[in-house]
């Protein structure tokens, strides 16, 4: 048999606290205490979370994929707006680190009887949530929810502002898979409509802060906004590009992500029609084949297959969608395992 | 280094080549052998006893990394989670003798930590532990199999263990704690 110690993990060299070191002396290393949004983590915030992800990876690869580091700790998962994947990522996340889990869905809660969001936070609390998983179609209202909570939340999505942890599993997915693991100088696509996209909001925060060349892409309807926060984010040192021209965007692109063209779109007047957009903006095969040879092709569902991204692309040999899903429940049991280390003792006792 | 030297580079060395003697000779050879150390410094020390095997007996035992962090009982207790520092274990550990390699035995909390883990990972035929230091003050019905050096300690004392694949240098130095704040 073979050595298979992992290199990477016995090449760690950071300060590791010895396991009989005094609490005291505990390396500190994540002190968010809540995650709302991923535009206050820092570079070596989003190491971390890459670093504590692999080892999920690991967990997630084991005859038992559960151990037992949130034991005892409770989990509420709040949506108040629909979701498969996310909240059973979630869900599977927290269990995998043997924490509880309770399931409120807004549709059959006291909130369809007109309860405040403050109020279901504080009940949900008083039944014993350490930490407090939340979708709103609200942007903002994990913030509120934050004001409130006495544990730990994490936005699992709010209206049009921020999805951090489907941003953190693009990052982890695009490192895993692209050669070399740097986004550095990497052209990212982000392809659609962006207006309405609480995942590209996030994406331009992490991926400008690993170094992509990052494209914003979408009919001049669905991209308005966006050069002004480019201006600024430029002044930042966050630079990435907007354009209307798909052709210009995937041009030797290293990653193209599709977004979810939603049909209430069209009653807005903001799309003449399906066919138009799948027309001029649908990743097909022949515009993916403008982008570098291997470039990787995602999508953060659920897709509409025919629409934005079509059916042979998005189950191809490029596409990395199905690993997007996998890594998703592992990004998940790493944030949840760094937030579980910020808050008091004996809330879990 | 601050604290008074307990051992030096040499005797750790002569102690890792004594465990790896002592490992081979209780499992009467090295069939079904598999040493896995404790991350962080129970992984060089295992890599240095299976070296010492190797010269010896001309035999590779494998080597694994065994992460223990999630299986803490005193997660709740730190005010940050540690950083996880990773686990690699050869595939199947079934029927084997695995040889638990750590740095200091204090409590025996860690070691607790370490079987729980190992068994979600198959059913060993036997776990045994291998340490360089045992400090004593135990918590937990534990005891090492082979140990390099027993230090009598008091519970204010801190048992520091420098290896050169993490520290630069090797040496185990005992500190006193000191209840002032430092600095």
């Amino acid at each position: 048999m073979s050595l298979v110690v992992d290199p990477e993990a016995a090449a760690v060299v950071a300060a590791v606290p010895s396991v009989d070191a005094v609490p005291g002396s505990q390396l500190v290393a994540w002190r968010h205490r809540h995650l709302l949004d991923v535009d206050g983590l820092t570079a070596a915030d989003l190491e971390l979370v890459m670093r504590t992800t692999d080892a999920m990876r690991e967990v997630l690869a084991r005859p038992i994929t559960k151990v037992p580091a949130l034991r005892g700790r409770q989990v509420t998962i709040l949506f108040y707006e629909a979701s498969t994947r996310t909240r059973v990522s979630f869900e599977v996340a927290a269990r995998n680190l043997s924490a509880d889990v309770v399931n409120i869905a807004a549709a059959s809660s006291s909130v369809s009887k007109g309860e405040s969001l403050v109020d279901t936070v504080r009940t949900v609390e008083a039944l014993g949530a350490h930490m407090l998983v939340m979708r709103h179609s609200v942007s903002g209202a994990p913030y509120l929810a934050a004001e409130t909570f006495g544990g730990s939340v994490l936005n699992g999505g709010d209206g049009w502002h921020a999805h951090p942890t489907q941003a953190l599993l693009d990052l982890f997915t695009m490192r895993e898979r692209l050669p070399g693991g740097s986004l550095v100088g990497r052209k990212v696509v982000i392809l659609g409509d962006l207006l309405h996209s609480r995942v590209a909001r996030s994406n331009i925060w992490t991926l400008t802060a690993a170094g992509a060349d990052l494209w914003l892409c979408g009919p001049a309807t669905l991209v308005r906004g966006f050069e002004a926060w480019a201006g600024r984010g430029a002044a930042a040192g966050r630079r990435f590009h907007v354009t209307t021209s798909v052709d210009e965007a995937v041009r030797d692109a290293d990653v193209v992500m599709a977004l979810r063209i939603q049909r209430e779109r069209m009653a807005s007047g903001l799309l003449p029609s399906l066919r138009e957009y799948t027309a001029r903006y649908g990743l097909t095969r022949e515009r993916l084949a403008k982008a570098r040879p291997g470039a990787l092709v995602m999508h953060p569902g659920p897709m509409n297959e025919g629409v934005e991204i079509a059916a042979d692309v998005a189950t191809g040999a490029q596409s990395v969608i199905t690993d997007q899903v996998t890594n998703g429940v592992a990004v998940r049991m790493a944030i949840l395992y760094l937030l579980a280390g910020t808050h008091a003792a004996t809330e879990a006792a | 280094m601050s604290g008074r030297q307990i051992m030096t580079a040499d005797e750790i060395r002569r102690a890792t080549v004594r465990l790896s003697h002592e490992i081979v000779e209780k499992q009467a050879g090295t069939d079904g052998l598999l040493l896995i150390g404790i991350q962080r410094r129970g992984v060089p020390l295992a890599r240095r006893i299976a070296a010492a095997i190797a010269e010896n007996e001309g035999v590779d035992v494998p080597v694994g990394a065994l992460d223990i962090t999630f299986y803490r009982d005193d997660l709740s207790m730190v005010a940050q989670q540690p950083v996880v520092k990773g686990t690699a274990l050869p595939s199947g550990i079934d029927a084997r003798t695995i040889v638990l390699v750590d740095d200091v035995l204090y409590t025996g909390r860690t070691i607790r930590a370490a079987m729980d883990a190992l068994v979600d990972f198959g059913r060993p035929q036997a776990i045994r532990l291998a340490v360089l230091v045992d400090r004593g003050h135990r918590e937990l019905p534990i005891r090492a199999d082979h140990v390099g050096k027993n230090v009598p300690t008091s519970r204010e004392e801190l048992v520091k263990v420098h290896l050169e694949e993490i520290d630069g240098e090797d040496g185990v130095e005992i500190e006193r704690l000191i209840a002032e704040p430092v600095g």
